[in-house]
């Protein structure tokens, strides 16, 4: 029997008041929640989704084939995080195009839908907004904020905003914030975006059309960057897409990668808001705790409490081990409980939403341990 | 773990230290020194299955090969640093050996002592030895830098460490008298001559 999700939404009337200086007056978060809160209630997980992911965490929808959940080979009934145990909450981030507030939602201020009007949200200003939430769910402390990529440095931002609202923080594939290739990457993809002639300056649902081959090129530059050489060349090498022989065209699919990477991009196209990938890539941009303390990590994490686990997997060239390094060094020269796995694994960036028998039983492995430290 | 080996390093670990366990196997020692000894700190291990098992008993790891050094770690940021069977599978034991009176004010450090009789006399019959402490054969042995009790001592010397305690384990205890011969485990305890 699987799990069956179902997404709720709150409505927030106080506003939030954002890190670049703009206020949200009112807002919509969207979320899933699997599993019960215990009589305690201290056995809850929060779970930060990445760039494209969603509250849709875990289980499937009722009467809808291949509705799994962006995580569902971590969380669930008798998954490492396990919902028979703790009480796990997805939420859908301010910005997104998933439910919660976004750039396609009607600007109360004008009443004209935001579009390139949504304001810039950075990570700190979303853990705001997923504190809020965790007020209405009656959850004044998590067992852990768990997260990968993005949702790891939510994660981390967790343990800085809130050192008393978390017992954990599992930061997986994550940094302290972005190099300049990863910002590099970032601008290209927002370039992709902003010069299809489709994008009208953010303002294209009046037109009736969306910025799809920005969205495109934008998700295929990321997918690049999310796998590794050795799976890509182990995946695809140099196979042809069709026949033995080349066509010799310039423009037509040749070789079975560019065929893949279309695939994903029109995909994507399809589903993604192009506001929504300027302002995650801008959070992930903005995203340093450091830069208060004069680049000065250890000190930027001294006021942290919580315990933490990191994981980085080898090949992730992305979110690169060394930048988890980074973390463990600062907060073990804070004397904090930390521990940190890097997990051999070919899959790139993208390893962390894959099945991995190490990394899974290790995630398992440390929240039991959590289990174990939490009154029932 | 040996419980001889684990008793006498537990008595040269003051109560309550910060440790750093370098190559802590499955956490059992640092386990122990947190729940019997008052302790606190991290075990560095490499391997996956070690890592899984220190997660398991709610021993602090850090997934390291330290081959690549001990830069992670601040000077004098441990009480005490652990190398309990670990200077044996490193490439770099000398350097290893200043990181960790470096980053700990004391290091304690065990080795198989190579010169322990049986061992002697294997070599005397023409042979490697292959014994309980030493149970590989030469070809397949993780143990990259066989060393002997007075090796060692002339390593610690020429490194100017301060050997605050130096003696021999065997099955039935310490041995004090003549111990590059008659210990089958080494037990250094140094810290930097500065201290």
């Amino acid at each position: 029997m699987s799990l069956i999700a179902s997404p709720q939404s709150l409505l927030f009337e106080q506003p939030l008041q954002l890190q670049g200086g703009g206020v949200l007056r009112g807002y919509q978060l969207t979320y899933e929640t699997y599993g019960e809160l215990n009589a305690q209630r201290s056995n809850a997980v929060l779970i930060c989704h990445a760039l494209n992911a969603s509250h849709h965490v875990a289980g499937e929808y009722a009467n809808q084939d291949k509705s799994q959940g962006w995580w569902d080979n971590m969380v669930g009934p008798g998954k490492p995080v396990d919902t028979n145990r703790f009480f796990v909450i997805g939420v859908n981030n301010l910005g997104s195009c998933f439910g919660s507030t976004g750039p396609m939602h009607v600007n109360p201020d004008s009443g004209r839908v935001y579009g390139a009007d949504f304001p810039v949200v950075t990570v700190e200003d979303w853990v705001s907004a997923q504190a809020r939430l965790l007020d209405k769910l009656g959850v004044a402390q998590l067992a852990a904020v768990m997260g990968g990529s993005l949702g790891g440095m939510q994660a981390l931002s967790w343990s800085l905003q809130y050192p008393q609202r978390i017992r954990h923080a599992v930061v997986i594939a994550s940094a302290p914030n972005l190099n300049a290739e990863n910002i590099a990457f970032n601008e290209v993809a927002r370039r992709a975006i902003v010069t299809d002639p489709d994008f009208h300056g953010g303002h294209f649902y009046a037109h009736g059309v969306v910025p799809k081959r920005g969205l495109r090129i934008a998700r295929m530059l990321g997918h690049i960057t999310y796998l590794s050489d050795d799976v890509m060349n182990t995946k695809f090498g140099r196979m042809l897409q069709s026949g033995q022989d080349f066509k010799y065209s310039t423009q037509e699919v040749e070789f079975q990668i560019e065929s893949y990477l279309r695939y994903q991009g029109d995909k994507f196209s399809e589903y993604f808001d192009a506001n929504t990938y300027l302002l995650i890539t801008r959070a992930l941009d903005y995203f340093d705790p450091a830069s208060a303390f004069q680049g000065n990590l250890q000190q930027a994490l001294a006021s942290a409490q919580a315990q933490f686990l990191l994981v980085s997997f080898t090949t992730d060239w992305r979110f690169a081990p060394a930048r988890s390094r980074e973390m463990v060094q600062a907060l073990v020269a804070n004397q904090r409980q930390v521990s940190y796995a890097e997990i051999d694994a070919p899959h790139g960036h993208d390893a962390f939403l894959l099945d991995d028998a190490r990394y899974l039983s290790l995630v398992r492995a440390y929240f039991e341990r959590i289990l174990s430290e939490t009154p029932a | 773990m040996n419980p001889v080996l684990r008793d006498a390093v537990m008595q040269m670990v003051p109560f309550g230290s910060r440790v750093l366990d370098l190559g802590c196997g499955d956490g059992a020692l640092l386990a122990h020194l947190q729940r019997h000894h008052g302790c606190s700190g991290y075990g560095v291990e490499i391997d996956d299955a070690n890592v899984l098992a220190c997660v398991k008993q709610g021993v602090e790891v850090i997934q390291l090969n330290l081959d690549q050094g001990l830069s992670m770690f601040g000077d004098q940021s441990f009480d005490v640093v652990l190398q309990i069977d670990t200077l044996q599978h490193l490439r770099n034991a000398e350097t290893m050996l200043q990181e960790t009176v470096r980053v700990g004010r004391m290091g304690i450090v065990t080795f198989p002592n190579f010169a322990h009789w049986p061992n002697r006399l294997s070599v005397m019959q023409g042979h490697m030895p292959v014994t309980r402490k030493l149970p590989f054969q030469w070809y397949d042995t993780p143990n990259i830098r066989v060393a002997t009790f007075t090796d060692f001592l002339a390593m610690a010397t020429k490194n100017q460490l301060t050997i605050k305690n130096a003696f021999g384990l065997h099955d039935d205890g310490v041995v004090r008298w003549w111990p590059n011969a008659r210990a089958a485990t080494a037990v250094f305890q140094l810290s930097a001559l500065t201290s």
